[in-house]
């Protein structure tokens, strides 16, 4: 046992040694998730502001120039091009001079005075889909707004009482100023620790094996699961300290505090990183090069945990299919854990679920490490 | 590897066509009705009939409400207050407390819009009723009405917008890990030095080593095309043959700065973590491929100009969507060939020193 342990210290002070000779890889992997943090911080945004649109007015009354500076005044849209005639519309949207252009047709204003519906024409380049929804349901709602204010001033200055029956204020918990950061930081610690797990741990291992020297290990004393044990250690510490790092960061960078327990909190992500670092070790034994083994662990810890955690699609509104296939990333798991816990500081009783399939997910992959490198006669 | 290679774009790509989306099909909510009366459970009977929202659980105390919103199962808390039915009654404005989960911006926001719409909407209803009783009749007016009409993807389907710049990603990944890999092999394996002493000259070398990517790049944007085509039902409307070449003017910068990871990193594993934190996740980011970059701070507008994907998506979504081609686009593609002829040569020039 003791010799065990001593030799599984060997080869954790082996690897770290390679590790820290690696300043590059050193500084990859400390200086990149802050980077990346800061990047997701500042460039991630879906809110739209600024809107470039054109108008077309075809009506050129008093009351359409005040529904335009009423749309403009919003700040959410700014008139980029002047349309002078109806042929330049389609030119304007294809060429992307504007994300929207307004027509107001000729009888708008006569329309609504006889007391008809005056349209209001709303052509939306959909290109960038997010946007023109965003843009879309902007539109509709001024529109349904402005129409109602006229419709309120009208009637009250007929004597009509005019009142809405029912109001609202929404407050928001969690994140009052609804940044996208915040929400992202639990998903970007997945991201970047399973990366750390999966590629450099099976690169690691199976760069023994592309050198060639893995035959030397073999007849070494050293058995194989003290080998793997040694290996993924070190790797084991340097994401836990990334974590740290990424935390740090969010606090002070965004202030993304931890509301809820910090040991809930280690005990999640050791469990995490042991998931992820079973899946790495899977993918070590069933790839012989470097390459495959890169190709294997991107497209199976990479894609999925960016795709189908949660991370930035919330899965609740994809096919029930998708969400079923979203079980084989442990990242879902995480990040909802994560998500528990710094975000709205609850207790162990709003994830225990979670816990248990992180460790279910070790055991699995564990085991199909094993049974494939017996396939493979690898004494591995 | 090839197989890994060809295949993974298309499983990639239908994935993503239909995990990416943004919108919230359906909403928990739960609701705190303080009021229990007959006006405040027809209100909860309407918010359940749309099949947007779907009601989770009622509940009894704000304390229950608390941790309700703490499990995250719940996305927005109703509470009725006990003066609902009075306030309705008394021809007030009866206000609701609603408490959404911000923790998810994108979705808070969705989803205090469609509670907002509702809201009104009832209002109107409610009150053309309470009118209706008492036979007044409110003096008609005209009424604003938006017809908003989505060119291009009408249906506002992301995959729509994403599969075609997915295609792109595939080209940027192809082209730079593996150029990068490539070349790093060699050193860590130790046949550089077997290469140096060959009589190849270093062009032909780097010829060599890029030639076989582009068209394995190639080979996988034509697969992900069909795929986009054939299972998204996304057809390529402009120019195919302009989106062919100017893919190649892309590539050009892909392939110089998979070159140039190669000239700054000694092992395979360094190049990928290169190639993917350094390289391919800020352009992604910063090249408008999932997030708007009209409202990204000024800086980062700034930094998007000078990644070469920022106008390849342009190309992209301008060819595949818009049907565009040539004439709408072709300082894009002009760009493009010039930030690649540069890279491309700037990193050649480095990589050749490093041989000699």
């Amino acid at each position: 046992m003791t010799d065990s342990i001593n030799r599984i210290g060997i080869i954790v002070v082996k690897e770290f040694r390679h590790l820290l000779r690696d300043v590059r890889m050193l500084a990859v992997l400390t200086f990149f998730p802050v980077f990346l943090l800061l990047m997701f911080g500042y460039a991630v945004n879906f809110d739209v502001d600024n809107v470039p649109i054109g108008i077309y007015d075809g009506d050129k009354s008093e009351f359409s120039r005040d529904m335009r500076s009423a749309l403009t005044a919003s700040g959410y849209f700014y008139e980029s091009v002047q349309i002078a005639s109806e042929d330049e519309i389609f030119e304007v949207i294809n060429a992307n001079r504007a994300k929207c252009v307004i027509i107001i047709p000729e009888n708008f204003s006569s329309d609504y005075h006889k007391g008809k519906e005056a349209k209001l024409q709303y052509l939306i380049n959909g290109t960038d889909g997010n946007s023109a929804n965003i843009i879309q349901n902007y539109l509709t709602s001024f529109t349904a707004g402005y129409s109602n204010r006229l419709r309120t001033e009208i009637l009250e200055a007929k004597g009509f009482s005019a009142y809405t029956p029912v109001d609202f204020r929404p407050i928001y918990w969690y994140n009052p100023e609804l940044k996208s950061t915040k929400f992202l930081i639990p998903g970007l610690m997945a991201m970047i620790l399973i990366m750390i797990c999966v590629i450099t741990v099976a690169l690691s291992i199976v760069r023994e094996k592309e050198r060639g020297t893995m035959e030397q290990i073999e007849v070494s004393p050293v058995l194989s699961h003290e080998l793997l044990i040694g290996k993924t250690i070190p790797y084991i510490l340097l994401s836990l300290l990334s974590g740290i790092f990424i935390l740090i960061a969010g606090f002070v960078l965004f202030s993304v505090e931890v509301k809820g327990s910090y040991l809930l909190l280690f005990i999640s992500t050791i469990l995490f990183i042991s998931a992820s670092t079973s899946l790495g070790i899977f993918v070590s034994v069933i790839s012989d090069t470097q390459q495959v083994a890169f190709s294997i662990a991107t497209f199976i810890s990479m894609l999925p945990a960016v795709i189908l955690s949660g991370f930035i699609f919330p899965l609740e509104s994809t096919p029930v299919a998708v969400q079923v296939l979203s079980y084989i990333t442990p990242a879902k798991y995480y990040i909802i854990t994560l998500r528990s816990v710094i975000l709205r500081g609850a207790g162990i009783s709003a994830f225990w679920e979670q816990l248990l399939l992180l460790i279910a997910y070790t055991a699995i992959f564990l085991s199909l490490a094993n049974i494939a490198s017996k396939k493979k006669a690898l004494k591995l | 590897m090839f197989g890994i290679i060809l295949v993974a774009p298309v499983v990639q790509l239908i994935f993503l066509g239909y995990a990416a989306t943004l919108d919230l099909k359906f909403i928990r909510l739960a609701i705190y009705d303080q009021d229990n009366s007959r006006p405040s459970r027809e209100l909860v009977k309407e918010l359940e009939a749309g099949k947007i929202f779907y009601i989770e659980k009622y509940l009894s105390s704000y304390q229950e409400l608390e941790e309700s919103m703490q499990s995250g199962k719940i996305l927005i808390s109703i509470v009725i207050p006990q003066e609902y039915e009075q306030k309705l009654s008394r021809r007030e404005t009866a206000h609701l407390q609603i408490i959404v989960n911000g923790s998810d911006g994108n979705a808070a926001s969705i989803a205090t819009g469609y509670i907002s719409k509702f809201l009104s909407l009832y209002g109107q209803k409610y009150k053309v009723n309470l009118f209706e009783k008492s036979g007044m009749r409110p003096p008609p007016t005209g009424t604003i009405v938006a017809e908003p009409r989505v060119w291009f993807n009408p249906l506002l389907i992301t995959r729509v917008y994403m599969v075609p710049s997915i295609v792109g990603l595939l080209l940027s990944i192809i082209t730079l890990i593996l150029t990068a890999l490539a070349v790093v092999k060699e050193k860590e394996i130790g046949t550089y030095e077997q290469i140096i002493v060959t009589p190849v000259k270093p062009y032909q070398l780097i010829l060599g080593k890029l030639i076989p990517f582009i068209i394995l790049a190639y080979a996988a944007a034509m697969i992900a095309l069909a795929a986009m085509w054939f299972i998204f039902e996304i057809p390529v409307k402009g120019s195919l043959s302009f989106l062919l070449i100017s893919s190649f003017f892309y590539i050009l910068s892909t392939l110089g700065l998979g070159l140039f990871v190669s000239t700054v990193s000694k092992t395979q594993q360094q190049a990928m973590m290169i190639a993917i934190f350094g390289v391919l996740l800020p352009m992604v980011y910063l090249s408008g491929f999932a997030f708007p970059l009209d409202n990204a701070p000024l800086f980062v507008q700034i930094v998007s100009y000078f990644i070469p994907l920022t106008y390849f998506f342009k190309v992209i979504r301008g060819v595949i969507l818009q049907g565009n081609g040539f004439i709408e686009l072709w300082d894009e593609a002009l760009i493009m060939l010039l930030m690649g002829v540069i890279i491309l040569i700037a990193s050649a020039i480095r990589f050749r020193k490093k041989l000699d």
